[in-house]
């Protein structure tokens, strides 16, 4: 029987990720650390330590062969802290993508991922639908490198490999010989580069990039929960305490009802992210679960962190404040891997509710 | 006891019992084998098993007589959880049977006319009288009460008390001399409630539920079911309310346009996350009682049902400008799924206020689960019958 809840295992992982990202990547940190690179002590310690970046990968590869319900759980905590770590791009989009490929250079690019010692990124937008083709960017030349060149790329500042699909092929490319630009980007937590390749010398590990983008919108959804969750606790907090005309905000109605109704939709992009990871997790077509996890959460994550910044008042509009780091990172992710209406449209094929003529 | 214990018990009931026989005669079989809610106690229906266990039963005797949820709600869902919690164990033998079974159905005397939101401020009076309470008053809004053969009642027991005090828990036997029902019209046309005159009536002391003066704790449990039991109902992906509107969409091509198409997919979206969400809950409850979260998925419940009955009946254009029968007649049940288009439009507006408005859920949600605090209040250590009117 399939469950919603959490499991004892998936709660013990989640307190060891807390415990560390509260010591490394408390929101404070986060805001002084933005424009620099950020520190690769952290994504070292939760990729080596606690593990997380073979969680995906089987033991045959050196990883912990764990499913989409725990990825979920450090997503969750990752979107909770607005951590910048390289988690979704390196130990999901490009760990799906290379378990895909299934081949013997497949194997050994993930056998180095598992031990968190090399991070990749999958060379394609981060604004990508998995309902639409990848791998137009790059053409292959007669001497077997690649060139062209990959707008907004997730995580590629922190990755030494590059997985580069083009026309139907997987192919791995060292950083080293492509060209990373970082490019102003409104997450400042998740950075985007332009990739450009240029005669890269390139090894093919694979045919296209299986089903790592829906996977990783599926498990995105859990990062906005915990996104949400951040912004509606931080609110109740400050909403008790903030007092003005006499008595504390949060004890006036319209703001009440305002938060018992965001406290709903988070609480059904619980049950919808659990239910998207736990179907990635079985054998069962994850397809319906994902889109309508995607669309929902995305959007709740939006709606919580513009509600937190009204009901924070000037303070909200601050800097200073870490607020602005969970509303861009909400919005960003409402676009990234599909946005809602891309989610919506796939929802409305497999349940069946045709468009008008 | 686990799911094949259970399996194993459903097997040996229908070998002994013909489903196909006596509807009653197998409906109180079930009840005396323990398979009629099995996380009751054995003796009462069930097996002391975990409520989860109760949808294996349910998929095992899907093809036997079924229950009557419509008139039989108001006992299912609130009468027996509060018997249950609260009533003596000769209470608990003398209801719950016939209560399951539907031979005795019940009603929930709670509202008044100058009682609703603020319940509390009851003004149903309950005095003493050696082993018997006289109870004189008036209800309102009292669902299915002309089916009704025993109603759960508040009633004011001690007026000098602060209004949350003094207030007793009744069983009240609607065939008792002095209970007059008189049926309300809705604006579907039919009065599927009533208003209850209370004159005089006597009951005996063995209906109380509760302590003296208890009433108000053991409403809370009434209440917490009732709103599990209007929000939580379990349903499968794409059943219930956005069920009956996507066939019509599948089915009538005509019907369909641009605008309704992305309403219709929300909806769709925000139905089956609703639905997990009650699963969840579901999970979470397995072993307890219904907290205060329950309240989420009633307020849940109600904005997408008058969401998805009024795009329904904007979908079938000039059908939907008729309407079915206004013909004043007493309801036979509650089916917010049944008759037509416009009967659901309608009957649907009444789901942000049954079981606690919309408004007072986010003010519960906002309070106890979110602990903000309450606005400020004027009655609430003054004693009731100080308050003004
Ligand atoms: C179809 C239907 C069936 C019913 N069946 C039964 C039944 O079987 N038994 C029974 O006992 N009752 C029943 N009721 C009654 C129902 O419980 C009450 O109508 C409900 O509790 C509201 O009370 P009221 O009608 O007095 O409205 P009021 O309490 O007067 O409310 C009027 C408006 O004020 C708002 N309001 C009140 N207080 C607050 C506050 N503190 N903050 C913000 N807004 C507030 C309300 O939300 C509402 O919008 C039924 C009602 C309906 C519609």
């Amino acid at each position: 029987m399939t469950s919603l809840l959490y499991t004892e295992v998936e709660e013990e992982l989640r307190s060891a990720v807390r415990d560390l990202l509260a010591d490394t990547c408390a929101p404070a940190s986060v805001l002084a650390g933005l424009g620099s690179p950020p520190d690769p002590g952290v994504w070292k310690a939760l990729a080596g330590d606690i593990g997380v970046a073979g969680l995906l990968i089987p033991d045959e590869y050196g990883g912990a062969g764990a499913s989409a319900r725990e990825a979920a759980v450090v997503c969750e905590e990752i979107g909770r802290s607005a951590s910048p770590v390289p988690f979704l791009t390196s130990a999901v989009l490009a760990t799906r993508a290379l378990l895909a490929a299934g081949t013997p250079a497949a194997g050994a690019l993930l056998t180095r991922l598992a031990s968190g010692e090399t991070t990749a990124a999958l060379a394609v937008s981060f604004a990508a639908s998995p309902y639409s083709a990848v791998g137009g960017d790059v053409r292959r030349d007669e001497d077997g490198t690649l060139s062209g060149e990959v707008k907004a790329v997730a995580g590629a500042d922190a990755a030494s490999v590059l997985l580069v699909p083009s026309g139907s092929t997987l192919y791995a490319v060292r950083a080293a010989d492509a060209t990373t630009r970082p490019v102003p980007s409104l997450d400042q937590t998740r950075p985007l580069s332009t990739v450009t390749l240029a005669s890269a010398p390139a090894q093919a590990v694979g045919e296209g990039i299986g089903d790592a983008l829906l996977y990783g919108a599926g498990l995105l959804a859990s990062e906005q929960l915990g996104v949400a969750e951040w912004c509606l606790s931080t609110t109740l907090a400050y909403v008790k305490e903030r007092h003005q005309f006499a008595r504390p905000v949060g004890s006036f109605q319209s703001i009440k009802h305002r938060l018992a109704d965001l406290w709903l939709d988070v609480v059904r992009a619980r049950a919808a992210a659990r239910n998207a990871a736990d179907a990635l997790a079985s054998a069962e077509d994850p397809g319906l679960a994902v889109a309508v996890a995607q669309s929902w959460c995305a959007d709740v994550a939006v709606h919580a962190a513009e509600e937190a910044l009204q009901l924070h008042g000037g303070i909200g509009m601050t800097w200073e404040h870490p607020l602005h780091l969970f509303l861009k990172r909400a919005k960003s992710t409402q676009i990234a891997l599909g946005t809602p209406g891309d989610h919506r449209t796939r929802t409305a094929q497999l349940a069946d509710i045709p468009a008008p003529a | 006891m686990n799911e094949e214990d259970i399996k194993e018990r459903v097997r040996e009931f229908l070998a002994a019992n013909d489903p196909a026989a006596d509807r009653l005669g197998f409906l109180r079989a079930r009840f005396d084998a323990g398979l009629a809610w099995v996380h009751f106690p054995p003796g009462l229906g069930g097996l002391g098993a975990p409520r989860e266990l109760q949808q294996v039963v349910e998929r095992e005797l899907e093809s036997t007589p079924q229950l009557r949820p419509g008139v039989q709600a108001i006992g299912l869902g609130m009468a027996a959880p509060t018997i249950l919690a609260f009533g003596t164990e000769e209470q608990q033998r003398r209801f719950l049977r016939p209560l399951w079974t539907g031979e005795e159905i019940w009603c929930q005397l709670f509202s008044e006319p100058g009682a609703g939101s603020d319940l509390a401020t009851l003004a149903t009076r309950a005095v003493r009288d050696g082993e018997e309470w006289v109870v004189d008053g008036q209800k309102v809004w009292t669902s299915g009460a002309h089916h009704a053969r025993w109603a759960i009642l508040v009633a004011r027991t001690d007026p000098d008390q602060p209004k949350h005090r003094g207030m007793t828990y009744f069983v009240c036997d609607m065939q008792a001399p002095g209970v007059d029902v008189r049926p309300l019209r809705q604006i579907t046309g039919e009065a599927e409630f009533n208003e209850v005159f209370l004159t005089g009536v006597r009951l005996g002391d063995d209906l109380r539920l509760g302590g003296v003066g208890d009433g108000w704790r053991v409403a809370q449990t009434t209440l917490m079911n009732e709103r599990v039991a209007i929000g939580g109902a379990p349903a499968r992906r794409g059943g219930g309310m956005i069920g009956l509107v996507t066939r019509t969409w599948r089915d009538r091509p005509e019907l369909r346009d641009h605008d309704l198409h992305q309403r219709l997919v929300r909806l769709w979206i925000e139905a089956e996350v609703t639905r997990l969400a009650g699963a969840r809950l579901r999970e979470q409850l397995a072993a307890g009682q219904p907290g205060p979260e329950g309240s989420g998925m009633k307020l849940s419940f109600a904005t997408l049902n008058q969401a998805l009955t009024g795009l329904d009946l904007e979908m079938h254009r000039e059908e939907g400008l008729g309407y079915d029968d206004w013909s004043f007649r007493r309801s036979e049940s509650v089916d917010f799924a049944g008759r037509d288009i416009g009967y659901r439009y309608l009957r649907a507006k009444g789901n942000s206020i049954e079981g606690g408005t919309s408004e007072i859920l986010r003010n519960i949600i906002a309070e106890r689960v979110l602990g903000l605090p309450s606005e400020p209040r004027v009655d609430k250590d003054v004693p009731w019958k100080d308050l003004p009117r």
